[in-house]
């Protein structure tokens, strides 16, 4: 019963759907008042997906129906099950076993690679480029990705989410050394989120809407859920592994301060996405092996320079 | 264009005539190999409304009205071409000061095209905060021309003879205070282009074409003057009071996107200065002479420097009140022949950006349709008369036979 609990509720389906529509809500206003506009009022997101859900749902002739209806649900739980093992505003994760950090990054992999077979099946020539695209992309941020939250985690001498964030709230200023690891980490996420200036795969002036372009009603609902979900967990992760302050037993103070660090990272995607032009796929791949990977390795360089000489 | 390796594509992606990335319903057909565009299939003639013969039924004055809408843009460029060639076959003497007024306006309405051009690119290359910082001070200007003339895209200040409305020392008090806000603006956005990473790696290297190349396809405006042809109707054939103003005809010689962004800036800078000048130096005097309403016989060509380019106006008059003939080559149809050579070889993302740095207008530019069968994609053109058999038995099909409504017409007519 408990359990049915945490998966469905809190901090489940219905708590990471509403933060992430405040998200959305927060990165789209934000992006407005950037730009000088007025940006969408606060129940803005949720009419979106209440509109979309009463919509029809059309799936194309030539499309495989079975894959295509499923890509959506599919990358809707991987992104909502990752949450579970993320500490949110204790140290302790609901639930939590040696090696969860790679389980997570694996969670999160999932709905790119949900996104690639939505598009592909879907078999328009705008979804295919767009999916192909995303797959691209994915190969070359997800490296950096994995080595920025591998290097504090290397730090702490543990793959356990839980036992990363106690390691840090022990000793908090080992935390500065992981700031490189940070911002690699963050860059890489626009890319997993395929935010501007990584929104290649869904590049609207080139390919319609790409990986999505076929997809409309429900199953287009569900897909932006997902990106908003992946959003909210995807800064969580940050959080828990570069932001070690605010941790309390205090489940009010500890809950605020977690939520106020994931506003700061959905922040700094915005600011990102506000004052870049997209790149092409090419540039982009390129930037990820030539800045973002040896940034990354350097990292790691510091972290264990830091365990073989001082600790 | 046919090249050997053209053969050598993956697909075939459509963009248009209804895409994100267009404003305006027209087709390209791209073959890809990967990311890399082989080659450009380009097909015009979406937009064909045929003003061209709708003028020669409407007298010289209503004309001016119905070119002024060829464009929602340029709308002055093209009234005042056709107003130029009109009254020079009709031997009329322009006053200055409605001269004046012509520039002033034809100035305002560059500064509004640049920048909205300049949105379109941000927005193209996905950068929406550029599109919406030149969006928002793009209403400066336009408020302005609501105010001078009472409208903000068709002005309607041309008449043949003149113009209009006439402008008030206080109007020009608002010119030139708009004119300092919006001069601060455009250097903020020269430094943007100029200095910001992001834009500059989108823009620079992309859609190149040479001088040479420029001219053997008979690129105007901005993107051959980006290319380092130094080229401008403004001071080569000065027309309304362009021989009077100071002014430097800004070229480029990156022969790129980047180019073309910086040359449109530049142009901006140089706007500024035209209608400075303008309100400082505008005569006194009528605005208007008296026009005949029959034009005497003969033809008579106009060219105006449009935002975009040369707009050249043809008119013929029989002696009549309606012109004989009128034809109209918009800027991008001269332009457009260049996008395919831009296109060789670079990328799918390249595209939009490389479309739109010509500045495109092409519901202006169409003027014909062109059939393609589908099942052997041969191409012809339809005359008037296979037009109109092709119309008839188009609504026959469907079951209403225009020609026994037309019969009926008439008989109610007679009675």
């Amino acid at each position: 019963m408990i359990a049915l609990f945490f998966i469905l509720i809190y901090p489940g389906f219905l708590f990471l759907a509403l933060f992430g529509l405040i998200a959305e809500f927060i990165d789209r206003k934000l992006y407005a008042r950037m730009q000088n506009r007025q940006g969408p009022p606060w129940f803005q997101p949720l009419a979106d997906f209440i509109k979309l859900l009463g919509k029809e749902d059309i799936v194309p002739d030539e499309a495989n129906p079975r894959m295509f209806r499923l890509m959506p649900l599919f990358a809707l739980t991987a992104v909502v099950s990752s949450i579970i093992y993320i500490p949110l505003w204790k140290t302790e994760a609901l639930y939590s076993f040696p090696g969860d950090l790679v389980v997570v990054l694996y969670l999160l992999t999932l709905p790119t690679l949900a996104f690639f077979i939505g598009g592909w099946y879907s078999t328009s020539l705008y979804a295919r480029i767009g999916s192909v695209r995303s797959l691209t992309q994915m190969f070359a941020y997800e490296v950096p990705l994995f080595m920025g939250l591998f290097s504090p985690a290397l730090l702490a001498d543990s793959w356990t989410l839980s036992e990363i964030s106690r390691f840090y709230v022990d000793h908090p200023l080992y935390s500065f050394f992981n700031i490189l690891g940070f911002g690699v980490s963050l860059v890489a996420l626009l890319g997993k989120l395929e935010k501007a200036p990584f929104d290649i795969p869904e590049a609207e002036t080139e390919i319609v809407a790409g990986t999505f372009t076929e997809y409309s009603g429900r199953l287009f609902a569900f897909f932006r859920l997902s990106i908003d979900i992946e959003m909210v967990v995807g800064a969580s992760l940050l959080a828990a592994v570069f932001l070690p302050f605010g941790w309390r037993e205090d489940a009010v103070i500890g809950f605020l301060i977690y939520i106020f660090k994931v506003l700061l990272v959905v922040f700094l995607l915005t600011l990102a996405r506000t004052i870049f032009a997209r790149m092409r796929i090419d540039q982009m791949v390129r930037f990820c092996w030539k800045y973002l990977v040896p940034l990354a390795l350097l990292q790691l360089l510091i972290v264990l320079f830091l365990k073989g000489v001082v600790l | 264009m046919h090249d050997a390796h053209e053969h050598d594509y993956e697909f075939k992606i459509p963009l248009g005539p209804q895409h994100p990335a267009l404003k305006e319903p027209e087709n390209f057909s791209i073959a890809l190999k990967g990311e890399k565009i082989l080659g450009v299939d380009i097909r015009l003639g979406y937009n064909h409304r045929g003003i061209e013969k709708a003028c020669e039924a409407r007298t010289f004055l209503q004309d001016v009205y119905l070119l002024e809408r060829i464009c929602g843009i340029c709308s002055h460029s093209h009234s005042s071409a056709y107003v130029q060639a009109v009254e020079e076959i009709a031997g009329l003497v322009v006053p200055k000061r409605a001269l004046y007024i012509r520039t002033l306006i034809g100035e305002l309405e560059r500064i509004h095209s640049h920048f909205l051009w300049l949105g379109v690119a941000g927005h193209e290359i996905g950068f929406d905060t550029l599109l919406m910082y030149t969006w928002r001070d793009r209403e400066i200007v336009m408020d302005l021309l609501a105010q001078l003339t009472g409208n903000r895209v068709n002005y309607g200040i041309n008449t043949i003879g003149g113009v209009r409305r006439d402008i008030t020392p206080e109007q020009g008090k608002d010119i030139l205070a708009a004119m300092a806000t919006l001069e601060e603006r455009t250097k903020y956005y020269v430094q943007i282009a100029t200095e910001e990473t992001s834009i500059i790696k989108r823009l620079s290297g992309v859609g190149v074409i040479s001088r040479q190349d420029a001219i053997r396809l008979g690129a105007v405006g901005p993107t051959a003057r980006a290319s380092g042809v130094n080229r401008d109707i403004r001071r080569e054939d000065p027309y309304a009071a362009y021989a009077e103003m100071d002014f430097d005809v800004i070229t480029d010689d990156h022969c790129d996107v980047y180019g073309r962004t910086v040359v449109r800036l530049k142009e901006l800078m140089e706007s500024f200065r035209i209608v400075r000048q303008v309100v400082a130096k505008i005569p006194d005097g009528p605005i208007t002479v008296r026009a005949p309403r029959k034009i005497p016989a003969g033809d008579a060509l106009s060219r105006y420097e449009a935002p975009r380019g040369e707009d050249v106006h043809y008119v013929k008059s029989s002696g009549g009140e309606k012109p004989e003939r009128v034809k109209v080559r918009a800027p991008t149809l001269a332009n457009i022949q260049t996008v395919k050579h831009m296109l060789r070889d670079r990328f799918l993302a390249d595209m939009p950006i490389v479309i739109a740095a010509i500045d495109p207008c092409f519901s202006c530019t169409d003027r014909l349709v062109g059939v393609r069968h589908l099942d052997n994609h041969k191409k012809e053109t339809l005359s008037w008369e296979s037009l109109r058999a092709f119309s008839l038995g188009w609504h026959r099909a469907k079951g209403f036979d225009i020609t026994v409504a037309e019969k009926k017409l008439h008989q109610l007519m007679e009675h």
